[in-house]
């Protein structure tokens, strides 16, 4: 389009609805995941795992696999441990050793024993299954809470009683300084109630499963003494940090490549065994070697999410309005410590408070180490855990107080004029009107008319149910003290000498479209088009620092240090365009205007330069301005001083089968504020995902181990994925809330999703069996459940 | 066992090889060929990242030896557009926003071809039921309907 003036001026791109700028290469089979990558000479890793959850290894005979024709070289954990120190973990909680390969004991199904490194793929996988071990078996710890006791084993002989983290305090009353607790406020609230809703519930343990596995290719170079790491990761620097303290080499002797990353969701922050080793090994033999996981791995040995039980009593008057809250939780966090592993459930205290007035709580965590594989991030990350948790309390008080669960969680609310709220948690949120996401909520679906139409159906005979959930969840992580790897972020613009413009992230994306969305901010802040425009990430030995993509990040903290660095480059563009323009057109560099490609003095078409032109006169300045250096290139990091805590209201209606138990997801409403928004299409596609995971765990996903620690759900047979059909259309909708930590204005929306759906599908469920007089039901939902319910009268 | 010869044609194009009986014909197209387009997301004939056409039908090529599949005729991702075009599902699956991190996309695309070729108007219950053999997990699969319905000319 163009103005009076006459100048071409650039669509304003910051909430448009832009295709993707990846999807070219992804829809015809050019990217390259790092299962695609071939090096010269590469050779190929296959692990020999642990059949047994626990036990200590007796032998390894590893002749018949070293004398197959094609093996290079085949390693045991004891000959590792010469080569490889134990694995760091990013967080400050004690932790037990934990090498990349068991030298002794084993302690979980999958754990590795040896590798094998091999010409080829298929002889590395034979030569792996030609080892023989042999184990003398010790009892498996499965169970959460009889491991507490000690019993029937220890996982770790310095951790008594299997507590990983034995108590760690929280909510009201507690001096940060002297670790005291004061319980007088938190007894008075319970002394008060009129109603008290008690009940145990557990939120299950779940597999990620990005479709991608995780891969890794390492390639040591000896004669520059240098290594480079291919790995399906959310983090590149995160993975040469943690790679170089590990193999003793400088993190300027280290490059990691994140390529196309196939999904992550959490499971791809760690750096596993697999990586050290494939890093160990090609540093011993000086070639390029690939290690890429089976599913059947992946199942066993990408970490697992969530598994928190917990004890939860709830204080309330008899009007609906809530007192207090007592929480115990119990992490099941497996078998060691991951990067994040210890850190998770902390994330599932902060968020105690909802979004709602609670003047007293008290919640306690202890983590439990089991004979299972270790629990991380997975997305939501702890808050899915706590929004569960206090929602499921809210719903079944309104249903002991025969109140609409939209009523009593209103009369609750946290209200617009008390933000910012510090929460009983220690959290302060940023910015938030609640009312208006549920009002839009019960608009969308038509919440009246929905309980109507139950109430016809259950007339039929039919057990139809309708659930409301609220969350808030604790995103844009976040400043440095909340984050161990460190919060910040980085950027850097480089406008290139042609006036095209190259740009650095270090929000290492896999599916997020942050190539699509930084550009779109970039393309306006320097009135360019998008096609102008690079987005350079994932690549140590491009982008200069990062910290990754997770936590809902990418936007808040990646897009902000992303218009910092530009606005940097700005301002001196800025001071040569003016100085290009020559005195006679009195150009203020901080008033001109960047449109359509040029540069201008507002409401002077004369004055106007070409962006090309300024940029090309950046890089040969004759004459260079007084003062000034040439080239137009500059970068950030910037930190924020708080969370961002976006929030939503999300309803459904469901279906249970009376004859089959089976349950089937009717509607589902979401209304997600994640603050301003940079691409509605990419938000409604984060939104869909999450809301497919969360509805997944609710109805249809759980890891399951049997009493000896074996994974009855290691293949997609046993691990039901959500698929096509599990799903209704989703019905979307938005309230914006700006976030004041950031000047986006941009909270993320990446793990939403997880975090409303489930407690809206569990409370539905409940309202649909309410007449076998059910209080609480724990996911998932499976249809046998369900029918012991209805035929049985079991929960 | 001894290698056995194929001849097999992938894109238009025919090639022969001589192949160990165990590999798979996922293998064979992304090791033997290069075309790495074609994915590889479980062991168990699940997921369906690795769909290709064989002989115009979806099959999921982790489950197919190539040595089964000699004489016959497979499209790959990389095949199914003319040079420089995008073939409507690709181009459906780009204007809808029909993935994310793209690992699923090529096997979910050729999946869809093969429902379009049966059913050339489906309903949206079943392009539901039509890709239900393929996982997406970054998508919710909203995106993927609308994408497959874009193709099928039934968005504007």
């Amino acid at each position: 389009m163009t103005t009076a003036s006459g100048h071409v001026v650039t669509p304003k791109m910051i909430g448009e609805r832009i295709k993707r700028r990846e999807d070219p290469r992804l829809i015809q089979g050019l990217a390259t995941y790092v299962d695609d990558i071939k090096l010269p000479g590469m050779l190929h890793l296959a692990f020999k795992r642990s059949d047994y959850a626990h036990g200590r290894i007796v032998s390894i005979d590893t002749s018949a696999a070293a004398a197959m024709p094609g093996v290079e070289l085949v390693m045991t954990g004891a000959d590792m441990v010469k080569i490889l120190p134990p694995m760091p973990i990013g967080t400050p909680f004690p932790s037990p050793d934990h090498h990349a390969i068991t030298p002794d004991i084993v302690r979980y199904v999958g754990e590795p024993v040896a590798v094998v490194v091999a010409t080829d793929r298929y002889l590395a996988r034979d030569a792996a299954d030609a080892i023989v071990v042999t184990i003398d078996p010790l009892p498996a710890v499965i169970d959460t809470e009889k491991a507490m006791t000690g019993q029937p084993a220890l996982v770790h002989e310095a951790f008594a009683n299997n507590l990983a983290v034995p108590y760690v305090p929280g909510g009201s009353g507690i001096d940060a300084a002297t670790g005291s607790i004061d319980n007088s406020t938190v007894d008075a609230a319970f002394a008060q109630a009129e109603v008290i809703i008690s009940q145990r519930m557990l939120n299950q343990r779940l597999a990620p499963t990005p479709i991608e596995p995780r891969g890794v290719v390492a390639h040591y170079e000896p004669g520059k003494d240098f290594l480079t790491i291919w790995s399906a990761t959310q983090n590149p620097h995160i993975v040469r940090s943690f790679i170089a303290a590990l193999m003793g080499m400088g993190q300027n002797q280290v490059r990691a490549i994140a390529p196309e990353v196939g999904g992550g969701f959490g499971c791809k922050i760690n750096i596993y065994g697999e990586d050290y080793v494939a890093a160990a090994i090609t540093k011993k033999l000086g070639r390029p070697v690939k290690w890429i996981e089976d599913r059947s791995e992946a199942f066993m040995t990408t970490i697992h999410g969530r598994d928190i039980l917990a004890y939860v009593d709830l204080a309330a008057k008899r009007d609906g309005t809530v007192l207090g809250l007592k929480i115990k939780l119990i992490a099941d966090i497996g078998a060691y410590n991951m990067i994040l592993t210890a850190a998770i459930p902390t994330l599932t205290m902060l968020m105690l408070n909802g979004t709602y007035n609670i003047p007293a709580i008290r919640a306690e965590l202890t983590e439990v180490f089991t004979n299972k594989m270790p629990t991380d991030a997975y997305r939501g990350a702890g808050r899915p855990e706590g929004t569960y948790f206090v929602e499921r309390a809210m719903d079944m008080l309104a249903r002991e107080l025969g109140m609409d669960p939209a009523e009593v969680k209103r009369k609750n609310f946290i209200q617009p004029a008390q933000f910012p709220f510090a929460t009983q948690m220690g959290a302060v949120y940023d910015s938030g009107n609640y009312e208006r996401a549920l009002d839009l909520g019960l608009k969308n679906a038509k919440w009246n008319e929905l309980k109507a139409e139950r109430d016809r159906a259950k007339k039929e005979g039919r057990l139809v149910g309708i659930g409301l959930s609220f969350y808030v969840e604790v995103c844009g992580l976040g400043p440095s003290a909340s984050l161990p790897t460190g919060g910040w972020e980085h950027a850097s613009v480089t406008i290139e000498r042609d006036g095209k413009i190259t740009a650095t992230t270090g929000a290492s994306p896999h599916g997020q479209g942050n190539e699509t969305t930084f550009s779109q901010m970039l393309a306006d802040q320097f009135g360019v088009p998008m096609a102008d425009i690079l987005i350079l990430h994932g690549d140590t030995g491009v982008v200069k620092q990062g910290i990754g993509t997770f936590g809902s990040r990418s936007q808040a903290v990646g897009g902000t240090v992303l218009a910092l660095a530009g606005g940097k480059v700005k301002t001196k563009m800025a001071k040569f365009a003016a100085a290009l323009m020559g005195p006679e057109m009195e150009a203020n560099p901080e008033a001109l205007v960047f449109e359509g490609g040029k540069i201008f003095v507002e409401g002077n078409p004369a004055s106007a330069k070409t962006f090309a032109e300024v940029a090309g006169y950046a890089y040969v300045p004759v004459p260079l301005p007084v003062g000034m250096e040439p080239g137009l290139s500059d970068e950030a990091f910037w930190e924020p001083e708080n969370n961002t805590y976006p929030f939503g209201c999300h309803i459904c209606m469901v279906e249970v089968d009376r004859d089959t138990g089976e349950l089937t997801l009717k509607k589902f409403v979401a209304i997600d504020d994640c603050g301003t928004i940079i691409n509605p299409l990419i938000v409604e596609g984060q939104v869909h995902g999450g809301l497919a995971q969360g509805i997944g765990q609710a109805m249809i996903e759980e890891v399951v181990y049997d009493e000896d620690g074996q994974l009855i759900t290691g293949s997609f047979m046993d691990y039901a994925m959500p698929r096509a059909t599990d799903f209704p259309r989703f019905e979307l909708d938005k309230t914006v809330t700006p976030t004041p930590v950031n000047p986006l204005g941009a909270k993320g929306v990446g793990e939403a999703g997880t975090l409303g759906s489930t407690p809206a599908i569990v409370a539905a469920t409940v309202d649909a069996l309410s007449e076998f007089g059910v209080k609480h039901i724990d996911m998932m939902l499976r249809p046998e459940k369900l029918w012991n319910i209805i035929h049985g009268g079991q929960s | 066992m001894a290698n056995v010869p194929v001849s097999i044609t992938v894109n238009g194009k025919k090639r022969t090889a001589e192949v160990e009986p165990r590999l798979l014909l996922a293998h064979f197209l992304r090791e033997s060929l290069g075309l790495t387009g074609t994915h590889v997301g479980c062991d168990t004939s699940q997921c369906g990242a690795c769909t290709v056409l064989l002989d115009g039908k979806s099959a999921k090529s982790c489950t197919v030896f190539a040595a089964q599949a000699d004489g016959s005729e497979i499209t790959t991702i990389e095949g199914l557009a003319p040079e420089g075009g995008l073939h409507p599902l690709q181009q459906g699956f780009w204007d809808e926003h029909g993935l994310q991190c793209g690992y699923c996309t090529p096997g979910m695309i050729l999946s869809a071809v093969n429902l379009l070729n049966e059913n050339p108007d489906p309903s949206e219950d079943e392009i539901r039921a039509g890709i239900c053999g393929n996982f997406c997990r970054c998508t919710g699969y909203q995106h993927i309907v609308n994408a497959i319905q874009n193709a099928a000319g039934q968005r504007g």
